[in-house]
């Protein structure tokens, strides 16, 4: 025990005397959490629309101005064709384009069925099917507004047929009332931040003694393996709870999110968490033999745990072989927990599997890192 | 000639000999490829939806399984009380609760009409907004067949196209963005390592007193970088075609010329470094932490670009990846010719004349 406690000690002078690595842990991580939502922001709005208006009455101008007031468009232009507009589609300047049709409102009274046209630039994804969602909710509310000047004039044996069954929806939004990415956001990068400190920065320091040649040294002292490898773990472990503290502090102080749930519950999954994930750093650095390789080796694993986590895009509609692989991940079940607690105020009860998985991942990484470190060169 | 091709052939064996190295070379852009494409979709599909239907009839049944035929939604176990919907939130068990009053095939006929309640878990903002647009088609799906008798008077039908892409392939947009960031990784960060290394290992002396001119020193280290960028590229192009039906609709020779571009771009970046960095791990950080964090953040194919806040925006006008994402999206997807992309392509030249100038100013042909 008391060899351990002198290691320690060597750790820590270790960790303070380089300041550009303390620098990298504590600075970088709040610098981070404060920038990278504000960049990050997936929400779609000001959808930039371009509108061709051939028919010029009083129903295509209603309609336009219903659009504009709905608040989720910025209309850019009007174009005087199809093929004037589709050119500011193709520049980028306008993502949606609505023409409406000659003749609108004579055949719209005459035929009671018209067809507008909506083309989106679906390259982008999320931003061209929402698009195209809320101006067809767009019509189809001024379509009910149609309904209702047409029931007053044929009176009320239309109105009695149209009424005949009606279904309104009413939608709530929980944990979000007004849908801010930031309460999705903040709460992930907290997550990508502890795990990089807990990935990268120890898999570099173990190798760092393995390029300086001072691994050499402590092989030759009658340290044992577990001594060895606890001593690494723990200051990084303290270090990484630090961090995890600041970031739950700036989150409060910054976005004003405090975490719902219980703070004790929470510490203790990024307890285990950080331990699973200090694993994965030893085993990195069992891997590597130079700083180089091993900061690719944790960029390449690092990458995939990001994109796989659900951090970006719902894991639920990956293909199932794609969940099979983001679930065999430790980021995966930390950020669900995480959001869990934080938003939501999950409790012990709520959260138990999650903790299970957590816990394995952990015994699994150290086991194999373990397996995997020799104190032979 | 003969020396500058040895030379390059040295460049080589150093890149080959690390097989861990490679590993990130090659295997990352292919990974990333295969992740975007199959993997990650912005698309909402398989939505966890628990039904606590207080009605229990034939109707509300109906409209349970029309719910269920569609693929955007997962029905669970139905709730039985309220409180349990709280519950199954908490443990992330489902993203989103319906809830069919004990009256609703009696007040669906009065003319207030029947209301239903969607819960939506808005922890993740989009999702949320999307699931409650495919609940209010449904719905209106439903009240169709309800009153297939009646005439609905004055239908607007909302004609919709999909423009450059019809089938909705998500990765499309991912396609230009990791192109982007491979070049970055390959051409700036594994450029500025390769060039320091030389410098930490003491043989860039060796280098510096051969017969070698020094310009020829930094072409030849650039050279390799070039090949293998290029290389990737085309591996990312065959597997996007191959794998992912990426099609592409623009000029080839336009693609691969505006990329050379943006690789001539980078490898000046990555020199820039290299010549004012003298430890391996300040080229890493400045090119790994430096350059790749705003290639991701602001170059557009991750977060929209339009949403940050300006300063941001200002900032990503001298990203040279903006430009370069923009330009392949346009020639590439959209199948626009030159006379679209010739402004961006005018700044990237610009921005390549200027870097490697300054790199080449700034190389040292003594040791301190």
């Amino acid at each position: 025990m008391k060899v351990l406690g002198f290691i320690l000690r060597k750790e820590f002078i270790q960790i303070f005397r380089d300041k550009v690595i303390l620098a990298m842990m504590f600075f970088m991580p709040v610098m981070q959490l404060i920038i990278l939502p504000l960049a990050a922001n997936f929400e779609v709005k000001n959808i930039n629309l371009v509108y061709v208006d051939l028919d010029h009455s009083s129903y295509s101008m209603q309609l336009i101005a219903k659009i504009a007031a709905s608040g989720y468009f910025i209309i850019q232009d009007n174009s005087l064709s199809y093929n004037e507009g589709l050119q500011l589609i193709e520049n980028g300047k306008a993502d949606v384009l609505l023409e409406i049709p000659p003749h609108f409102e004579r055949d719209l009274v005459r035929n009671e069925k018209q067809s507008v046209i909506i083309a989106a630039d679906a390259i982008n994804g999320t931003k061209s099917t929402l698009g195209a969602t809320y101006l067809s909710s767009v019509i189809a509310d001024f379509n009910a507004g149609l309904d209702v000047n047409f029931k007053a004039v044929l009176g009320s044996g239309v109105s009695s047929a149209s009424t005949a069954s009606q279904l309104n929806i009413d939608a709530v939004n929980w944990y979000n009332p007004r849908a801010e990415y930031k309460y999705m956001m903040v709460p992930g990068i907290l997550v990508l931040l502890l795990t990089m400190i807990g990935g990268f920065i120890t898999a570099l320091n173990i190798v760092k003694e393995k390029e300086m040649g001072t691994i050499e040294q402590i092989n030759v002292t009658p340290l044992k393996k577990w001594q060895f490898i606890l001593g690494k773990l723990i200051p990084f472990w303290i270090v990484g709870m630090i961090v995890f503290t600041i970031g739950l502090i700036v989150m409060y102080l910054i976005y004003g999110i405090f975490p719902a749930g219980s703070l004790l519950l929470l510490y203790l999954f990024a307890a285990v968490y950080l331990i699973a994930l200090l694993g994965f750093g030893l085993l990195i650095s069992t891997l590597a033999d130079t700083q180089l390789q091993a900061m690719f080796i944790a960029f390449f694993f690092m990458m995939i745990f990001m994109l796989m986590s659900g951090f970006f895009t719902s894991t639920d509609s990956m293909p199932g072989w794609a969940r099979i692989i983001s679930n065999l991940t430790p980021v995966t079940h930390f950020i669900t927990v995480v959001r869990l607690i934080i938003l939501k105020g999950s409790n012990f009860a709520n959260v138990k599997m999650e903790l299970l998985y957590l816990t394995g991942f952990a015994i699994a990484l150290n086991a194999m890192a373990i397996y995997n470190y020799r104190k032979t060169s | 000639m003969r020396q500058f091709y040895s030379f390059i052939k040295k460049e080589f064996y150093h890149v080959f000999r690390d097989k861990r190295t490679l590993l990130i070379l090659f295997g990352l852009p292919v990974v990333q490829i295969l992740l975007f494409g199959y993997a990650l979709n912005s698309e909402v599909k398989n939505i966890d939806i628990a039904i606590y239907d207080q009605a229990g009839n034939s109707l509300s049944g109906k409209l349970k399984s029309l719910i269920a035929s569609s693929d955007y939604f997962n029905q669970q176990a139905p709730i039985l009380n309220y409180k349990e919907i709280e519950n199954r939130f908490k443990s992330g068990s489902i993203k989103c609760a319906l809830i069919i009053p004990p009256q609703f095939s009696v007040d669906i006929n009065k003319p207030g009409g029947a209301t239903i309640q969607v819960i939506a878990d808005a922890t993740d903002p989009n999702t949320a907004t999307i699931l409650t647009n495919y609940l209010t088609a449904i719905t209106s799906r439903f009240k169709e067949q309800l009153q297939q008798t009646s005439i609905k008077p004055f239908t607007i039908t909302p004609n919709v196209r999909l423009l450059y892409n019809e089938t909705q392939n998500g990765s499309l947009s991912f396609i230009p963005g990791v192109i982007a960031l491979i070049f970055m990784i390959v051409s700036t960060a594994l450029t500025s390592v390769a060039v320091v290394r030389e410098k930490e290992m003491g043989t860039m002396e060796i280098l510096l007193v051969s017969p070698f001119k020094p310009i020829m020193v930094l072409m030849a280290k650039a050279i390799p970088y070039l090949i293998l960028s290029l290389i990737n590229f085309i591996i990312i192009l065959l597997l996007s075609v191959l794998l992912l039906n990426v099609e592409i609709r623009g000029s080839i020779v336009l693609i691969i010329f505006e990329s050379l571009l943006f690789i001539i771009t980078c490898l000046s970046l990555g020199l820039l470094i290299s010549n004012i960095t003298n430890s391996q791990q300040t080229a890493m950080l400045a090119s790994m932490m430096g350059m790749m964090l705003p290639t991701m953040l602001l170059t557009g194919f991750m977060f929209p670009l339009e949403n940050m806040p300006l300063i941001f925006q200002v900032i990503s006008r001298v990203i040279p990846s903006r430009y370069y994402y923009q330009i392949i999206k346009s020639v590439m997807l959209k199948g626009l010719g030159f006379s679209y992309v010739w402004k961006d392509t005018l700044i990237l030249a610009a921005m390549a004349a200027t870097l490697l100038f300054i790199a080449l100013k700034n190389f040292k042909i003594r040791l301190q």
